[in-house]
């Protein structure tokens, strides 16, 4: 797993849009071989999608060859609610950018069969092939989507009764009354997203310091289900400094050499988007045992 | 063609949204979200507004004339002429309009009334007839302004079935008018209007000497517009301010009122009293004459002769004004000045208001899905129109 720190917010928006943006063009898609992208909603990735709007707008990206799966949607809320998540997709993203509708998938809320709903959709991410990246958030518990504490960590897609506090939190999004929001939702679960050959987390904010610290430095747990990243092969946590607040100073230390070792000492034309190191070729290899790096902020 | 234009700020919902789309397709705005998740199509064509303002076209509930056609002269020509007046109308951001109708004898309305019955806009036919204003002739004499005296008529003998006869009759009327323009002090007026109003026409009060009791006894029968406010009605007096009371009136709804822009006809300070006592009612009209549109010069136009200048226009030779001559852009921009209103405010004036009045919000001055993609793009803050958009075809002649 790695672990990337930036100084607010804004940088981490900045810097897992220039990332994804990255991947996705080295990917090199095409509609044989698509781009599979899992998406999240919620505060974590607004700024995300703002970069890669501005990003598309410029003409740096295209999403053509993009195929996306969202984590996500209410129950019973009709589709065209401001605060159901194809709103929240389309108003925030799909609206602005170059994607063909038929290249974009959210579960049905409303489907008759709610089970069926959510086979078809497993069906779906294999039948293209699995996700390649997906990209998430996290609650202050440490959910991801809405894979509750408690929930399995090899779940897969499924409806799910919401946590009380989550119902609480997103009341602010329905008039402030809890018997507004919806209490079951659609959800990939936990498994679902560690399949994908890619994981990146987005964390922010020093109200989810608590849950980063849990979910990579104590063990794996299924009450905070994002820790199950401890697992995959292939991971990226990007967070701001507050949301570092709970951890060792040890911990954001040595996240911090990792990337300036590879910065400063290996240099990013070796170093492969995932983080390894693609070529020695031509590196002074004694740089690596005596190089000096600028001290840890 | 399903078209998107983005990076606009879109009027919607009483308020600039930012980073929204607009979709249009068949001459109509479509609900954007709608076509992606149900219909699964990309649009055909992308707009960039370039951070301009989107909005509806405007829209004119009063003009007489203009590039030199009166509307109220019966001429050889007066389909042709129309068609050219409407589609010079674009150049201004007005998207359709009430051509209206000075008073006239019986046999004008006969003959022209059939011209002006709503037709659709389009880039051949230009901004859309919604149908016709009839200002007069049961107005006032002592407020008929430049109204030709002999045309005036009241409704003491034969009450409604009399002015509809006057207009040559039910159905050419209802097909193809849609503001009454009445004094309720005229005798047998107040009578008439509950018949009017439940026709469907727009009754407004104006050219007229009523008190505000009278004016305020017409609203309650069904008036609901209140004709170029300030002009053609007695003045405002404190122990009776007459139709200009209707700002202050406690009755729900209060009527809209027309007002004129051009800082001439209308004080700015006056501009602003009426917007301050009674803002979401405020209607911009141009009530604008032939010479409207015209480069300045020396015109004939009718019986007569005038001088016109780039904002006013006079009887030859005198200072005696011989009408309006703004247009809808310069009036948005000149309400802005005078009352120093929010641009949501000064375009909902010149939009949604008028469309309020006549009951067409599902069609017209709005931005809603399935009304008809007559749309400006404007620049900020200058309020310069850009791009104007009829029945979603763009008019490139700007």
């Amino acid at each position: 797993m790695r672990l990337t720190i930036r100084d607010n917010a804004d940088q981490v928006a900045a810097h897992v849009a220039d990332y994804l943006v990255a991947r996705i063009r080295a990917f090199d898609p095409t509609p044989a071989c698509p781009f599979v992208l899992g998406l999240p909603t919620g505060s974590s990735p607004l700024g995300v999608y703002r970069n890669l709007v501005a990003k598309f707008q410029a003409g740096e990206i295209t999403f053509r060859n993009v195929v996306t799966f969202n984590m996500d949607e209410y129950v019973g809320l009709p589709r065209d609610h401001p605060e159901s998540y194809h709103s929240f997709m389309w108003t925030n993203l799909f609206q602005h950018i170059d994607i063909p509708p038929a290249q974009v998938n959210i579960l049905d809320g409303n489907a008759d069969n709610l089970e069926l709903e959510c086979q078809k959709y497993e069906a779906k991410i294999q039948a293209v092939g699995g996700i390649e990246l997906f990209l998430g958030g996290i609650g202050p518990d440490g959910h991801i989507a809405f894979n509750e504490p408690g929930s399995s960590l090899s779940s897969r897609t499924r409806a799910k009764t919401l946590a009380y506090d989550t119902i609480l939190a997103n009341s602010r999004f329905f008039e402030n009354d809890i018997n507004k929001v919806p209490k079951l939702a659609l959800t990939v679960g936990v498994g679902t997203v560690m399949d994908a050959r890619e994981v990146v987390i987005i964390i922010t904010g020093a109200h989810k310091a608590l849950a980063l610290a849990k979910c990579i430095e104590e063990g794996v747990n299924h009450m905070w289900t994002v820790s199950a990243i401890q697992n995959h092969p292939l991971s990226m946590i990007v967070c701001d400094e507050d949301a570092t607040l709970e951890l060792h100073v040890k911990t954001v230390k040595y996240f911090k050499s990792i990337e300036m070792v590879h910065e400063q000492l290996i240099g990013k034309d070796r170093m492969s988007l995932g983080g390894s190191i693609t070529s020695m070729k031509g590196l002074d290899k004694t740089k690596l045992v005596s190089g000096e790096l600028s001290p840890i902020k | 063609m399903l078209t998107k234009i983005y990076n606009g700020r879109i009027l919607r919902d009483h308020q600039l949204v930012n980073n929204a789309t607009l979709w249009i397709e068949n001459g109509q705005i479509k609900d954007g979200a709608e076509v992606f998740w149900s219909e699964k199509r990309s649009p055909d064509r992308i707009i960039d507004a370039r951070s301009g303002i989107i909005c509806p076209g405007f829209i004119d509930l009063q003009i007489n004339g203009a590039f030199g056609i009166d509307f109220s002269e019966p001429t050889p020509t007066y389909a042709e002429d129309l068609r050219r007046v409407s589609r010079g109308l674009l150049q201004h951001g007005c998207t359709s309009f009430c051509p209206t109708l000075v008073s006239s004898q019986p046999e004008v309305y006969h003959e022209l009334l059939d011209y002006l019955a709503p037709r659709s806009g389009s880039l051949d036919q230009g901004a859309e007839v919604l149908g016709a204003h009839l200002e007069g002739p049961f107005i006032c004499p002592e407020k008929r302004g430049a109204h030709e005296p002999a045309t005036l008529r009241t409704a003491e003998q034969g009450g409604a079935q009399a002015i509809i006869d006057c207009y040559g009759g039910l159905e050419r009327l209802t097909r193809s008018a849609r503001i009454l323009t009445v004094a309720p002090d005229v005798p047998g007026i107040l009578d008439a209007i509950p018949t009017l109003a439940a026709l469907g026409l727009v009754v407004s009060e104006g050219h007229s000497n009523a008190t505000t009791a009278q004016a305020e006894e017409g609203v309650r029968r069904g008036a609901r517009l209140i004709t170029h406010l300030y002009n053609a009605m007695h003045q405002f007096h404190h122990r009776d301010p007459g139709l200009i009371g209707l700002l202050g009136s406690p009755l729900r709804p209060r009527p809209y009122y027309g007002i004129i822009c051009d800082g001439i006809h209308v004080h700015p300070n006056s501009v602003k009293v009426a917007y301050d006592a009674h803002p979401r009612g405020a209607v911009l009209v141009t009530d604008a004459m032939s010479a409207l549109g015209l480069d300045p010069g020396l015109y004939s136009l009718g019986n007569m002769t005038v001088r016109k200048f780039d904002d006013r226009v006079y009887l030859d030779g005198t200072e005696t004004l011989a009408g309006n001559v703004v247009n809808m852009i310069d009036s948005v921009r000149n309400f802005q000045r005078f009352t120093g209103c929010s641009t949501v405010e000064v375009l909902e004036a010149a939009t949604l208001h008028p469309a309020q009045v006549l009951g067409i919000t599902h069609r017209k001055g709005t931005l809603q899905p399935g009304a008809d993609a007559d749309i400006l793009i404007l620049d900020e803050p200058d309020l310069a129109i850009r791009q104007v958009f009829i029945a979603g075809e763009e008019v490139t002649d700007i």
